[in-house]
């Protein structure tokens, strides 16, 4: 997927709506809530932005890029962070002051300029590897009042879903294994599938996970840590 | 849908020649009251009346006695708080009596008596208090350990008369027992299991059910078999505003 990029037409489009807009759109105080739905997954640092309508992190049924890959296999949101700053977004970083834990909540402000239009956000969902909770260019109201959007998880498309303790980095097998979440994974899985054959981005299928702490064939724990949609809650009011 | 508008026009039209003769007979008895000594005219309290029809959606997941609240500003639960333990007991035994019993209810109703997937039941509850205007219900989905569907806390002041309203209703889970799907445990027709219990082994905070897994997809200690599985939404709810 090429994210945040802009031809020469839609540049051209833009100044344009931006010169006929300017006029009657303004700035606007968004007041953002994200809940972690879910009791037994935690969301790494959310990276919350801004952006023109074009523009988009993530679209399912597109391939996900090295940025999105980063984010979605370890977590990692410089990369998400560094190509929206390079297309003038607002960008919200790490509201929850790292992982944002099951059922909690992290609040935060976001002031977009009259041409970011549009909002996305995303953050890992562990443990999974490469499963992220995600909205895809939301358009947000002109409207003053309190709106509530509820996010899927995605499932990348990056990395086979082996449900293995292992690494977050990006094309690497396995699972991050940050602290909270050592002593609630399993261990010594013999590995769910090293298959990954939908390499785009799509609705995760769930973890299977297993009832056995210390072999089977995953590390995750199927009646903790499985899910089902949605897994967050976004409450925005647009003042 | 067409039928239905088609007769609403027409009953309309037969209202407005009764509506002017009332009206005329209001002037004619006002235009008598001008002779005797003025009395403020009695506020006549009035009555909001719902009716709410509940649908289980599920494939086998019976809904326990369905608890409808109607209160003032406030929520009965709330992801990442924890349970009251009378929302405890609806969610861990189906037990909707102390849930109904709470002191900020302004009017109540419960479902006579369970509600079977694929069926629908309907609950009336009507109020003369004009601040009850918050909406609460809940059931439990029998068939596990403490899981249960509802919403809590929405506005309903600006419903009109006969007006509508639907909801899907996703999945919450208590908090309060570990989704151990153990025999013994679940009080549905699944196990005949214990229902409440005060003891909390699980997060304490309510969140969004991750769905039960069963002793066909991993969990051999399950009583639950691959029927028991549910996903979201677990219920729609129609209230209709009646009086």
């Amino acid at each position: 997927m090429k994210v945040i990029k802009k031809s020469p037409i839609t540049s051209t489009l833009s100044v344009l709506a931006l010169a006929l807009a300017s006029s009657t759109t303004m700035a606007q105080e968004l007041s953002i809530t994200v809940t972690n739905l879910t009791q037994g997954l935690y969301f790494t640092p959310v990276i919350t932005a801004a952006h023109t309508s074009e523009n988009h992190i993530f679209m399912a049924g597109e391939m996900a890029s090295d940025e999105l890959q980063a984010m979605a296999e370890g977590g990692s949101i410089s990369g998400l962070s560094s190509i929206l700053t390079n297309a003038d977004a607002n960008i919200n970083e790490n509201p929850a002051g790292g992982l944002l834990a099951p059922a909690m909540s992290a609040s935060f402000d976001l002031t977009n300029d009259s041409t970011n239009t549009h909002l996305s956000l995303t953050a890992m969902v562990l443990p999974s590897n490469d499963g992220f909770v995600g909205l895809d260019s939301w358009k947000i109201p002109e409207e003053a009042g309190t709106y509530t959007v509820f996010l899927n998880a995605y499932d990348a498309g990056t990395e086979a879903n082996d449900e293995l303790r292992g690494s977050g980095a990006p094309g690497e097998a396995g699972m991050p294994v940050p602290p909270p979440l050592d002593p609630l994974l399993g261990m010594n899985g013999t590995g769910v599938t090293d298959m990954e054959s939908n390499d785009k981005v799509h609705i995760h299928r769930g973890s299977l996970g297993d009832s056995d702490m210390s072999a089977g064939t995953s590390d995750i724990n199927n009646s903790v840590q499985r899910w089902l949609n949605p897994v967050a809650k976004l409450t925005i009011t647009v003042k | 849908m067409l039928t239905f508008n088609t007769q609403k026009k027409s009953t309309k039209k037969l209202a407005k020649p009764l509506l002017i003769a009332g009206l005329l007979t209001l002037g004619l008895s006002a235009c008598n009251d001008n002779d005797n000594a003025e009395t403020p005219p009695e506020e006549v309290p009035t009555e909001y009346s719902y009716s709410l029809t509940l649908t289980n959606l599920t494939y086998a997941q019976p809904l326990s006695p369905a608890a409808v609240l109607l209160h003032g500003d406030a929520k009965m639960w709330q992801v990442g708080q924890a349970a009251s333990v009378a929302l405890e007991k609806l969610a861990e035994g189906g037990d909707n009596t102390d849930f109904i019993a709470l002191e900020n209810n302004l009017a109540t109703a419960t479902a006579e008596g369970p509600t079977l997937p694929g069926t629908s039941v309907t609950v009336n509850i009507s109020t003369m208090d004009p601040t009850a205007t918050y909406l609460t219900v809940a059931t439990m989905l029998v068939n596990t350990n403490d899981a249960f569907s509802g919403l809590t806390g929405v506005d309903i002041s600006t419903l009109t008369l006969n007006q509508e309203k639907s909801w899907r209703l996703n999945v919450y889970d208590s908090g309060t027992e570990q989704n151990n799907e153990a025999a013994g445990t679940i009080p549905g027709p699944a196990d005949g299991g214990v229902g409440y219990d005060s003891t909390r082994n699980d997060i304490d905070l309510v969140g969004y059910h991750s769905g039960v897994v069963s002793k066909d997809d991993g969990l051999p200690s399950s009583v639950l078999t691959q029927a028991h599985r549910f996903d979201n939404p677990a219920v729609k709810l129609t209230i209709t505003r009646t009086k």
